[in-house]
């Protein structure tokens, strides 16, 4: 009986194991557990330099009733748009139950899934009985590649996208699969910009007075900030949230070389490698400010909400992050923290920064394509949505040249950080993170961390990063 | 002819062969019975065995398929043969993934067995009682914990500020402090030291039921003799709980090698694949690089894997039986 339990108890364990690995399209297996941290990866998927007019002008008629015109619209029967985002991010919620208010004919039938869970099912739901009009799409060249996603080009010439001051190619896919032209595969429902916050108090008492215009004149202030006994940089590392040191490693990357090379890696242009010479001047300087101890000596276990609620206590001069989290910035040290774009290299270069949309798409066969459509146009040119893009999601609206730009309370970080678009300008570059699905996973974040336990160096980062990189485009 | 009639009812009511028609009629009604019992079995063991069916043996055997091919979840499946057997090779320290699950054996096995062990036979002694039942209960509670939540509390206690450090602090021992799933030396152990929390209850449980099972007259005539624990634990105990050993070694030896949640929820691998096991290399080949074909070949490997390594535990059991 006991050798009966015993093999049984075998035979139950071994075929989970197994059963484990692949999904049937029925149901999803695995069942994930924990959250990485959606802004790690959500952050700058994918680029636009915000071109921000600060000046309040005009602007785009707002519809207010249930539009009956000529062009992709809801209709005036009742819709109900099936929606996914993602747990935990606001925006989408609020944008949709404001949309509801002025047209009251669409209702939003919404699920939403903590970040990983989304991606990893994404698939499935776009390709099922049920497709989403609507949903959150951190990544998309697999989808549009399988044909899962709408194909949003004659929407932008519908409503004129095209035309608007926010470049719209990096949601773009060209046949051969490579991002940064081609057709339009998604939406940014805003564009999150990234770069340095400080500590206006802690900057202070290492005499930072205003931003540093140069590297040097940055590391200098980091000098100060160790010499002082405070924690120079706050940043996270922790696998299970990604590795935040690809946030200043790509910002050295921008402060020594051009952005093209960069941005072309991540769109995955024939050719493109990270193991330039600027990376690496770019990675070993990152190396030294490691090497300095600017950064915690934790980090390797350091998740992102750690960091960021360590940063808000005051454990940090400076950190590298985004937009998205100003609402709890002005919340928890209200006033007490500042922005600046990461400077250039030498004096008076061109700032850069990496820079998205918070992308959405639409399913191949959705529903109620033209509602999303509209919905996508509406967020973009309503006032009261662009006010809620910038309330809650503390990042430019993006739209039309000349619209807008809503009310922020003066002092905010936000009031800074859409300050910081126009610097940036075509300056913007997405996420190295995001060059390939798992780069992430099994190349920045392994050896970023590898190097904080001094068991990488600059130029093997580099090399082993390009090595992933093309042993996943083999694949 | 009286003969050939008294024959022909001989047949039935002759001494001789009463008792066999009776008896055949008994087996008929009995066998009727048995193959009526036999069903009425299958009857209950069916809606376990559909859902295993559906739930298990049809995936593994897609899973089986699908390591034959290349898919990406959603398109169509391309027959490649052995490729994505060829291709698991190049997974980025693959071979370091095998042996931290190895050394994950001392930890999620070995010692969660040796530990169960002991803590079984002391309930046994000095907790008969309901003391005893509080100790399982809380002693087990662990196993029954969402991993998830395990995994930030445990995130806390290994921080740099977390109480583990704060302990070793108090006790002089400042020195070693660090962010233990965070330092490349000990994450590993830190990772093995959460599965003992979470397998110890499994193991005492499983010990403290064969115990109960063990003649208590054996322990008494033991003390009797001026036994201690020790000794009865030596003689007594471990002896007679070998199948039960064999049986939980089993388990958390399968449970070691095929490891994910505790791995994923604790260190997701890291820091620089320092934590990282098969396990969660499938899982990012199949959910993140959406690769399921070559999810599905290191899955197949790592099943053969574990039955290699599980037969000669078997095997030792069954000999101990015999």
């Amino acid at each position: 009986m006991k050798r009966l339990i015993a093999s049984l108890l075998m035979i139950i364990a071994l075929t989970t194991i197994v059963s484990c690995a692949a999904p049937t399209p029925a149901a999803p297996q695995v069942v994930q557990q924990t959250v990485v941290v959606k802004e790690t990866v959500v952050a700058p998927q994918t680029v636009v330099a915000p071109q921000t007019v600060v000046v309040p002008q005009t602007v785009v008629v707002q519809p207010t009733a249930a539009p009956t015109t000529a062009g992709p619209n809801c209709g005036t029967g009742p819709v109900v748009m099936n929606a996914y985002f993602e747990t935990g991010f606001q925006i989408p919620f609020s944008l949709t139950e404001e949309f509801t208010k002025q047209f009251p004919n669409v209702t939003f039938d919404t699920k939403q899934d903590q970040f990983t869970n989304l991606i990893n099912a994404t698939p499935r739901l776009l390709s099922g009985d049920n497709p989403p009009d609507l949903i959150r799409l951190p990544t998309f060249v697999t989808f549009a590649k399988d044909g899962l996603l709408l194909n949003l080009d004659k929407y932008a010439t519908a409503f004129g996208w095209d035309k608007w001051p926010v470049p719209l190619q990096f949601a773009r896919m060209g046949t051969d699969g490579i991002r940064g032209s081609g057709s339009l595969y998604a939406a940014g429902l805003n564009y999150q910009l990234t770069g340095v916050f400080y500590n206006k108090k802690l900057a202070a008492q290492i005499g930072m007075t205003k931003p540093p215009q140069t590297v040097a004149e940055f590391d200098d202030l980091l000098a100060k900030a160790k010499a002082a006994g405070l924690q120079p940089i706050m940043e996270w590392g922790s696998a299970k949230s990604g590795m935040g040191l690809a946030f200043p490693l790509q910002q050295l990357m921008a402060a020594y070389g051009p952005v093209g090379p960069i941005n072309d890696w991540i769109f995955g242009k024939k050719g493109a490698t990270i193991d330039t010479p600027t990376n690496l001047t770019a990675a070993q300087h990152l190396e030294q400010w490691i090497k300095a101890g600017y950064f915690p000596q934790d980090i390797n276990a350091i998740e992102y909400t750690d960091a960021a609620a360590r940063f808000t206590k005051g454990e940090g001069v400076f950190t590298f992050n985004g937009d998205w989290e100003n609402a709890n910035y002005d919340k928890n040290m209200a006033g007490n923290v500042g922005f600046f774009v990461m400077p250039p290299g030498v004096a008076g270069g061109q700032p850069a920064a990496m820079s998205g949309p918070l992308t959405f798409g639409v399913a191949a066969k959705a529903k109620h394509a033209d509602c999303a459509a509209f919905f996508f146009n509406w967020v973009a040119t309503n006032d009261k949505a662009r006010q809620i893009l910038v309330t809650i999601g503390g990042s430019n609206p993006g739209g039309p040249a000349g619209a807008k730009m809503p009310s922020v309370a003066a002092g905010s970080v936000t009031a800074e950080t859409l300050a910081g678009g126009p610097v940036v300008g075509a300056n913007a570059m997405d996420f190295i993170a995001n060059a390939t699905s798992s780069i992430f996973a099994q190349g920045w974040t392994p050896e970023l961390q590898k190097m904080v336990g001094g068991k990488q160096d600059a130029a093997g980062l580099l090399k082993a990063v390009q090595a992933e990189y093309l042993r996943e485009l083999a694949q | 002819m009286p003969a050939p009639a008294r024959s022909t009812t001989t047949s039935t009511v002759t001494p001789d062969n009463g008792p066999v028609a009776a008896v055949l009629s008994r087996r008929t009604y009995l066998s009727k019975r048995v193959r009526r019992e036999t069903f009425i079995g299958w009857l209950f063991v069916l809606p376990a065995l559909l859902m295993y069916a559906v739930f298990v043996l049809v995936p593994l055997l897609l899973s089986i398929l699908y390591s034959f091919n290349r898919w990406n979840g959603v398109g169509p499946m391309t027959w490649v043969g052995l490729k994505n057997y060829l291709t698991v090779f190049e997974v980025p320290d693959l071979l370091g993934s095998i042996f931290n699950a190895f050394w994950l054996i001392v930890w999620f096995s070995f010692i969660p067995v040796g530990l169960g062990l002991v803590t079984a036979s002391v309930i046994n002694r000095v907790a008969t009682g309901r003391f005893g039942e509080i100790a399982r209960t809380v002693v087990f509670l662990p196993y029954i914990i969402a991993l998830v939540a395990a995994g930030i509390i445990w995130g806390w206690l290994f921080s740099l500020s977390g109480l583990v450090n704060q302990i070793l602090e108090a006790i002089g021992l400042g020195a070693i402090t660090r962010a233990w799933l965070g330092d490349f030396d000990w994450a590993l152990s830190a990772v093995g030291i959460i599965g003992i929390w979470v397998l110890l209850g499994f193991c005492t449980v499983l010990m403290s039921t064969a115990i109960s099972k063990v003649d208590p007259a054996l322990y008494e005539s033991a003390r009797i003799d001026g036994s201690n624990w020790f000794a009865e634990f030596v003689s007594i105990t471990v002896p007679l709980l070998k199948q039960e050993i064999g049986v939980c070694l089993t388990v958390t030896v399968i449970f070691a090698l095929a490891t994910f949640d505790i791995v994923y929820v604790s260190t997701a691998g890291g820091p620089g694949n320092a934590t990282s096991v098969p396990g969660l290399q499938i899982y990012i080949l199949a959910f993140t690089q959406r690769n399921i074909g070559v999810a599905s070949a290191l899955a197949v490997m790592l099943m053969i894997l574990v039955v290699v390594i599980i037969i000669p535990i078997q095997r030792l059991n069954k000999e101990t039986e015999q």
